[in-house]
C-alpha cells in the first residue's frame, strides 16, 4: 500500500511501489488528465508537480511521491484558473489538445522560478515538451500572456 | 526483367482493477451521472459555452425534441449541437456546429455541443481526413439547421394561427411582429419535431454571416486545460481489463510459437493468446490495412502490470516468406503478394536507384517531351529523396471493446468509423445494429487513424477475454508497427532552348510501395512538352495516409526543383511560377489540369505583398519561398531562415491560404501555424530507417520531432478574402513547407538540399 498526497487529497493505494506514479494517478486514481506518450521522460505528456519540481511522472516511482505534495492539471487550480489556463484559453492555444497539459505543468515551474521569461527562457524550459500538432507558437504567447496576469494579480493582491 | 505489372499490397488512398479507493469509486459515479447512464461513462464529449457544468448535468435527463439529425433543443431552450466527424485537432467540433447555429439563427454562446456517435444514417459520412469535413458537411449543416428553424417557424406559425411567412427569428427567439407574439425556440421545440423536415429551404446570404467568419473558441478548450477525461486512452469502464499486443519484431517475420508461463504468474495478468486478425481470403477494403496479422496477446489488469509482464513472455519469430493478402475495394477482389524480405534502408535506396533507370509507366504526357529534349540547349536534372514517415499521434493508437454474443461497444479515437463498421460486421459476425462506435477526441490522427485495424484488434480481443477490454498500443508500438508515409524519389528534369525557355518538363517518380506522382498538378498544363511516370516497389512495410498523402513530397521535391529551374533561367521564383501559370490560364496544356490557375497565382501574389519579397527585409533573412494546391485548397510560404547556435533555423514564416470562405479565423490560423511547424519538422528531422526489418527508431529519442526552441519566432497568415464554399485546411498548408524549407537552407548555405531529412549528414548532389 502506498499513501500519497495528490491535489491536497490523501490517496490509499494498493500498487507496487515501483509503478510510475503516472500509471498510479492514471489506472488506479482515475485522474487521466496526466498523458502517457513516450514512457521514457523524453515528450512531457506526463509532467506533474513533485514539490513544486516539475517531474516526469512515466519514470518516477510512486514510491519517491510518498511523503511529498503531487499537484497534478487536475489540481492546478480548483477553477482552472491559473494565469496558464486563463492564457490559454484566451489565445486558444490546443489543437488535438494530447500534450497540453503537460505543457501547462512544465510551464507552471517555470513562471513558479521565473515571473518574466524570456522567449530564450521559454525555449529552454519548454524543450522537453514535445507538442506534434505544432502549437508551439501559441504555447509561448500564452506563457507571456501567463506572466502579466501573474503579475497583474500580483499587484491587485 | 522489369516487372511494372505485379500485384502487391497496395492500399489505395481513396481521394482513411479495480481501485482501492473510495474517491475514484464516487469520481466514477459522478461521471456516469453526468451523461445519464448507460456505458458512456468517462468520456463525455458534452461541451459548453457560459454553461455551468453543473447546468449540464441537469439539461441531462430532460426531453430532448430532435429537429433535424444534428439538432436537439429542449423545452426550456437548450440547445444541442452534434458533431458528426470525429475530432482530432483540426477543430471540427468548433468550427462544424457552428455552421449549423449559423442557419439555425441561436446564440452560438449557449449552444452544448456534442460529439455523434457512428451513426452514417442520421450523419453523414463522419470522416475525418483528406481534409473533406468542410467540403462534405457546409451545405448538409447548412441546410439542417435552415430546416430546423424553418420547423421552429412552422410550429410557432401553427400555434398562433398566422402565416408562417409573417415569423422572423432573432438569436433563439420566434417573432411576429404583427402581434407582438414572441417565444423562445424551446417553447416550440416539440411540436416542431412532428413537422417534416422541409426540402428547399432558403440559405442565409453569407454576406450575413454572425457566427460563420468570425472566430470562435474551441468548445473543448476548458477540459483540455483542466485535464478532464476527453480521449481514447481516458476512457474507463468498470470491470474493464488493459489488453497489448506483442508484435513480430521486424516487418517480415511472423509468430511461430510462444509460452506465456512466466508472464501469467505476474501479478495482474489474466490472459496470454494468440490472435488472428483476419481469416484467410479476409477482402480488405483500402482502409483495412493492418501490420501484422497474426498477433500475440496479454490481457491483465492495468497498463503498468501488463507492460511488465510483457518483458516475461517467451516467443520465437520466423521469417513469414512470401504472404498473400485478399484486397477488395475499388477494381474488384484480387489476390496479391506481400513479399517476406526483410528491408533495409541502404538496399532501399538502392532498389529505388534500380528501379529509376528503369522504364515507368506513363500517367501524363502532353506534347513532344522526348524531341524536346533532344533540342535542348541545356537540361537540369535534379533527383529527389523523402524516408518513411511514422505519425507518431501523441496518443498511442488504444481502443475500448466490450464485445458480447450480440452486441458490441467500441469507444475510442477513430478518424472513419463508417470505413471500419463493415470489417468488424463481418469478424465478429454481427449486424449494424449490433455495434456501437462511439469516437472520442484523439490526440492527433495525422491520417494514421483512419485506419481501424486497432479497433478490429480490440473487439477481437474482448470477444476472445470476455470481458471488457482497452486495448493500448505503448509508444514502441506505435512507432514500430505504423501505417508509414511511403519512402519516396522523384527525379525531375527541365529543357530550356537557348533563350534560356522553359521548353519540356519531365518527372518520373517512384516509392516503397507507391509512388507519390500527381500527373495532373502543376506545372502540368503550363508547358508544352511534360511527361510524367510511375513506378513502385513491392513491399511488406504497411503504408497509408499521412497528412497530405503523396502531396507532402510532391511539394517538396517539385517546388525546390523549380527554385533551382528559376536560377538557371535567371528568374525571381515567384515570378518564373506566376509566368507558368499566367499561361496554364490563357492557353492550358492538355486537359484535366487539377488546378485553378487564378487561385494558385493569388496566393503567390499575396504572399508577396505580405513576405515584402524583393523589398528592404528581403536581404535580412535566407528566404525560400513555395507553394502547392492540394486538397481542393491553395497554400504559398515565404520562409525566412537565420542561423541559431550553428544550426539553419526558421525564424518566420510568411503564409497565403486561399481555403474559399474561413469558418473559423483564428482557429485557421492556429491550424496553419501547426502545420508550419509540422512542415518545418519533418522536413528538417523526420525519418524512419529499417535495419533487416526492424524499425530502428522506435521512440523520441531517436525518432526527432521538432521541439520549442526549433520552432519559429512567428507564423503570419493571410487569408485570401472570397464567398467560395470552403474547402479543407488540415492538410493544404502543409506540403509546400517542405519546399520553402529547401529553398531557404539553399540561400542559407550555398548548397542545394535533396535528401529528407534535411538535417541528414548524407546530401546528395547529383550531376548536372
Amino acid at each position: 500500500m502506498i499513501t500519497l498526497n495528490i491535489n491536497q487529497k490523501t490517496y490509499t493505494v494498493d500498487a507496487n511501489p515501483d509503478t510510475p506514479l503516472l500509471w498510479v494517478l492514471r489506472d488506479m486514481i482515475g485522474l487521466v488528465g496526466t498523458k502517457y506518450g513516450c514512457g521514457v521522460a523524453q515528450c512531457g505528456a506526463c509532467v506533474v508537480h513533485l514539490n513544486g519540481e516539475a517531474v516526469r511522472s512515466c519514470v518516477t516511482k510512486a514510491s519517491r511521491a510518498e511523503g511529498k505534495k503531487v499537484v497534478t492539471i487536475e489540481g492546478l487550480s480548483p477553477t482552472h484558473t491559473h494565469p496558464l489556463q486563463t492564457a490559454w484559453l484566451d489565445l486558444d492555444v490546443s489543437q488535438c489538445g494530447y500534450c497540453q497539459a503537460g505543457q501547462i505543468m512544465s510551464a507552471a515551474v517555470l513562471l513558479n522560478e521565473n515571473k518574466k521569461p524570456t522567449d530564450q527562457d521559454i525555449d529552454n524550459a519548454m524543450a522537453g515538451n514535445i507538442c506534434r500538432c505544432g502549437t508551439y507558437l501559441r504555447i509561448r504567447e500564452a506563457i507571456h500572456l501567463a506572466s502579466e496576469l501573474q503579475e497583474k494579480q500580483a499587484l491587485g493582491k | 526483367m522489369f516487372k511494372i505489372k505485379i500485384e502487391y499490397n497496395i492500399r489505395n488512398y481513396v481521394s482513411m482493477e479495480k481501485t482501492k479507493t473510495n474517491i475514484n469509486r464516487r469520481a466514477f459515479l459522478k461521471a456516469s451521472a453526468l451523461v445519464g447512464g448507460g456505458l458512456l461513462i468517462h468520456f463525455s464529449a458534452l461541451a459548453k459555452f457560459e454553461i455551468a457544468a453543473t447546468s449540464v448535468n441537469a439539461v441531462n435527463p430532460v426531453q430532448w425534441n430532435e429537429l433535424t439529425g444534428y439538432i436537439k433543443i429542449t423545452a426550456d431552450n437548450i440547445v444541442k449541437i452534434l458533431c458528426p466527424n470525429p475530432e482530432f485537432g483540426q477543430n471540427v467540433m468548433t468550427s462544424l456546429p457552428m455552421i449549423v447555429a449559423e442557419e439555425l439563427d441561436v446564440n452560438w454562446k449557449k449552444v452544448i455541443v456534442e460529439m455523434g456517435a457512428h451513426d452514417n444514417v442520421k450523419l453523414g459520412p463522419q470522416f475525418t481526413g483528406g481534409s473533406n469535413s468542410m467540403r462534405m458537411y457546409w451545405k448538409p449543416l447548412r441546410e439542417a439547421g435552415a430546416a430546423a428553424r424553418r420547423m421552429l417557424m412552422e410550429a410557432a406559425a401553427q400555434t398562433w394561427g398566422v402565416p408562417v411567412e409573417e415569423i422572423s427569428t432573432k438569436a433563439g427567439m420566434i417573432i411576429h411582429e404583427k402581434s407582438g407574439k414572441t417565444g423562445k425556440y424551446g417553447d416550440f421545440a416539440s411540436k416542431a419535431s412532428s413537422i417534416p423536415v422541409p426540402k428547399n429551404v432558403k440559405l442565409k446570404d453569407v454576406k450575413n454571416f454572425t457566427v460563420v467568419r468570425n472566430s470562435q473558441k474551441n468548445v473543448e478548450g476548458t477540459k483540455i486545460i483542466s485535464g478532464m477525461p476527453l480521449f481514447g486512452l481516458d476512457y474507463r469502464m468498470e470491470g474493464m481489463l488493459i489488453a497489448m499486443i506483442q508484435h513480430p519484431p521486424a516487418f517480415g517475420m511472423t509468430l511461430k510459437s510462444f509460452d506465456g508461463t512466466e508472464a501469467l504468474k505476474m501479478p495482474g495478468i489474466k490472459n496470454v493468446f494468440k490472435l488472428k486478425l483476419y481469416e484467410d481470403g479476409f477482402e480488405q477494403g483500402g482502409f483495412d490495412t493492418r501490420t501484422f496479422n497474426d498477433l500475440l496477446v496479454i490481457v491483465g489488469k492495468t497498463t503498468w502490470e501488463v507492460m511488465n509482464a510483457r518483458k516475461k513472455l517467451i516467443v520465437e519469430w520466423m521469417p513469414a516468406g512470401d504472404t498473400k493478402d485478399t484486397m477488395g475495394g475499388r477494381g474488384g477482389k484480387k489476390e496479391v503478394i506481400v513479399p517476406g524480405e526483410l528491408e533495409n534502408t541502404t538496399n532501399q535506396h538502392q532498389k529505388m536507384r534500380q528501379y529509376a533507370s528503369q522504364p515507368a509507366q506513363e500517367l501524363r504526357k502532353d506534347g513532344d517531351p522526348e524531341t524536346a529534349f533532344k533540342n535542348a540547349a541545356q537540361i537540369i536534372e535534379r533527383t529527389y529523396n523523402a524516408p518513411f514517415l511514422a505519425h507518431n499521434c501523441m496518443e498511442p493508437m488504444n481502443f475500448f471493446a466490450h464485445v458480447t454474443a450480440d452486441k458490441a461497444l467500441l469507444v475510442g479515437p477513430l478518424q472513419a468509423p463508417g470505413w471500419t463498421e463493415p470489417t468488424l460486421e463481418k469478424v465478429l459476425k454481427l449486424t449494424p445494429e449490433q455495434i456501437e462506435i462511439q469516437m472520442t477526441r484523439m490526440g492527433g490522427g495525422f491520417g494514421r487513424r483512419a485506419y481501424g485495424h486497432y479497433l478490429v484488434e480490440a473487439a477481437l480481443i474482448s470477444k476472445k477475454a470476455n470481458a471488457p477490454i482497452k486495448l493500448i498500443y505503448t509508444r514502441e508500438d506505435d512507432t514500430t508497427y505504423g501505417i508509414y508515409r511511403p519512402m519516396y524519389t522523384a527525379t525531375y528534369r527541365a529543357a530550356l532552348d537557348a533563350n534560356k525557355n522553359l521548353i519540356a518538363f519531365h518527372v518520373k517518380g517512384g516509392g516503397i510501395p507507391e509512388h507519390a506522382i500527381h500527373a495532373n498538378r502543376f506545372p502540368a498544363g503550363a508547358v508544352d512538352n511534360y511527361l510524367a511516370e510511375g513506378w513502385q516497389i513491392p513491399s511488406n512495410i504497411t503504408i497509408g495516409a499521412f497528412r497530405a498523402p503523396r502531396s507532402n513530397f510532391n511539394a517538396a521535391a517539385e517546388q525546390s526543383f523549380l527554385d533551382e529551374l528559376a536560377e538557371a533561367m535567371d528568374k525571381d521564383p515567384i515570378d518564373l511560377r506566376l509566368a507558368l501559370l499566367k499561361r496554364a490560364k490563357e492557353n492550358p496544356v492538355g486537359k484535366n489540369n487539377e488546378y485553378d490557375a487564378d487561385r494558385y497565382a493569388a496566393v503567390l501574389k499575396l504572399v508577396k505583398e505580405k513576405s515584402g519579397w524583393n523589398g528592404p527585409e528581403h536581404n535580412k533573412f535566407s528566404r525560400g519561398v513555395a507553394a502547392y494546391f492540394c486538397h481542393n485548397s491553395y497554400a504559398a510560404h515565404v520562409v525566412d531562415m537565420t542561423t541559431k547556435d550553428g544550426q539553419p533555423y526558421v525564424e518566420r514564416v510568411f503564409s497565403a491560404i486561399d481555403c474559399g470562405i474561413v469558418i473559423n479565423p483564428d482557429a485557421a490560423t492556429n491550424m496553419v501555424q501547426g502545420a508550419v511547424v509540422d512542415g518545418i519538422g519533418n522536413a528538417l528531422y523526420g525519418g524512419l530507417t529499417h535495419k533487416n526489418g526492424v524499425v530502428e527508431e522506435n521512440n523520441f529519442h531517436k525518432y526527432r520531432i521538432i521541439r520549442m526552441h526549433e520552432a519559429p519566432k512567428k507564423v503570419e497568415v493571410h487569408f485570401v478574402q472570397n464567398d467560395i464554399d470552403p474547402t479543407g485546411l488540415g492538410e493544404p498548408p502543409f506540403p509546400p513547407v517542405f519546399g520553402a524549407v529547401a529553398n531557404a537552407l539553399y540561400k542559407s548555405t550555398g548548397q542545394r538540399f535533396y535528401q529528407q531529412p534535411f538535417s541528414s549528414p548524407q546530401q546528395v548532389i547529383p550531376a548536372v
